[in-house]
């Protein structure tokens, strides 16, 4: 691919993804609303939202970093695009995939959740201190299970770093890759769940208890980068998801079609309604679902594809 | 009217800050986030910080102890930020007017700050859901025409 048509991608993919992650976040609000039996915001909701916060003034407190704290909502958003436009790349022309872009989106997913960190840090508040430090414990503990459950996507691709093999590897496989890939998946969602900060592990932004945590000295135009960001990776990580654990989009013909996008919203949706029928749940508690639950789950997938690759 | 003034009529993320309250008020707001009244159908959320709201709904009579930290919330609020006073004691005292440790009306704090605050006031001991949530959209439309 040409230095060109990467930059055309880069630009198509990022658009496509603020356009595809606000709709996504009125999906998400108007379903939490459908479940608790309320009528919820009308649809141009999160398009409302961006424009008054950009709208807004910025406040920089006295005691924060103030380059720290302004570049960090921009770090994580670079990061959500780059992440986006080599997904949609590899979708569209799988082999225009490259050695270790798994490797490499994963990587990047990883940044808008320290971008958080930074900035909390950098606010100069002690809610944000304790949103970033909250975050971090939680980027521990889900990365481990999150990259495991990600390995039996790569056996069954064939060995392979790459996405454009993972989705071109053939669906029938043997059972136990099948049922090592459901277990991934179960364990994958998980765990986006927490990268997304939606309930059960919106521990660092909790509300209630640290006042919007990293989060809670943003306004205005930074605040609205963040909302985009969260609201792409709504987009992003469930594209993900569907991309190395669930056979890829393929957009062949209108059924190839209708069913790709069928899947990525249910993998929307279920994260939807799990974010409404759990509590929020403790850091300790969090951090021990994910080392000593997810972390063994993920490991026994691991297996299970080696025994289901075994010649 | 431009698109920061629609986004800010569509969005409007509120914040409570009890200033004195004995605390009826308050259960009447958290009644408009019930689904009966769902005031998310017009953009209204409660967010937890002032730096994130762009309407602080006051409560109460302004106490001494409270007058300078309402005064301070307001400062941190980022810009543009209007204010509803809710309550028979947001808007006049109500049975506190002669007490000595009232401060004054939440209208007379906010505006030795900032003389040209945006401030609505919804009557009533309590007021009503519907009555807040009529008192949110007037003084939306007023916000409306005064910034476009």
């Amino acid at each position: 691919m040409d230095l060109g048509a990467a930059i055309g991608l880069l630009f198509v993919a990022s658009a496509g993804a603020i356009v595809l992650g606000l709709a996504l976040k009125w999906v998400d609000r108007k379903v939490t609303a459908m479940v608790q039996w309320r009528v919820g915001p009308p649809w141009y909701q999160p398009v409302a939202d961006v424009a008054k916060l950009l709208g807004k003034e910025t406040i920089v407190p006295q005691n924060a970093r103030r380059t720290g704290f302004l570049l960090a909502p921009v770090v994580g958003f670079a990061a959500t695009v780059v992440a986006a436009a080599i997904l949609v790349g590899v979708n569209l022309d799988p082999r225009a995939s490259f050695v270790g872009d798994l490797i490499v989106v994963i990587y990047l997913l990883t940044i808008p959740s320290l971008a958080v960190v930074i900035g909390g840090a950098s606010s100069g508040n002690p809610h944000g201190a304790m949103g970033a430090s909250r975050e971090m414990k939680l980027i521990l503990s889900y990365e481990l299970p999150f990259i495991l459950a990600m390995v039996p996507a790569m056996i069954a691709g064939g060995w392979t770093f790459k996405l454009g093999a993972i989705i071109a590897a053939p669906a029938a496989g043997s059972a136990w890759l099948t049922v090592a890939k459901v277990i991934g998946f179960v364990v994958a969602l998980m765990c986006i769940q927490a990268k997304l900060g939606l309930v059960p592990f919106d521990i660092a932004e909790a509300e209630t208890e640290i006042m919007g945590g990293a989060y809670c000295e943003y306004s205005g135009p930074p605040l609205a980068v963040f909302y985009v960001t969260r609201a792409m990776l709504l987009a992003v990580l469930p594209a993900l998801l569907v991309t190395a654990l669930w056979g890829g989009f393929h957009f062949g013909s209108v059924g190839a079609a209708a069913a790709s996008i069928l899947k990525f919203l249910l993998v929307v949706v279920v994260t939807v309604l799990v974010r409404n029928t759990n509590p929020r749940v403790r850091i300790d508690h969090a951090m021990k679902f994910f080392w000593f639950g997810l972390t063994p789950l993920a490991l026994v997938a691991v297996v299970l594809a080696l025994v289901g690759s075994a010649p | 009217m431009n698109w920061k003034v629609w986004g800010l009529s569509k969005s409007p993320w509120v914040y409570h800050v009890n200033v004195g309250a004995c605390n009826n008020c308050d259960i009447e707001i958290l009644d408009c986030l019930t689904p009966r009244f769902d005031i998310e159908r017009f953009g209204m959320v409660l967010v937890p910080t002032p730096r994130h709201a762009d309407a602080l709904l006051v409560t109460g009579g302004v106490t001494r102890q409270a007058r300078p930290r309402l005064q301070e919330v307001y400062r941190q609020a980022a810009k543009p930020c209007i204010v509803l006073c809710i309550g028979a004691c947001a808007c006049s005292m109500g049975i506190f007017a002669d007490c000595y440790h009232m401060a004054g009306p939440p209208d007379k704090v906010i505006r030795e700050v900032d003389p040209n605050a945006i401030i609505a006031y919804v009557p009533g001991c309590p007021p009503k859901p519907e009555a807040i949530i009529a008192g949110a959209v007037k003084a939306l439309q007023h916000t409306v025409k005064a910034l476009s």
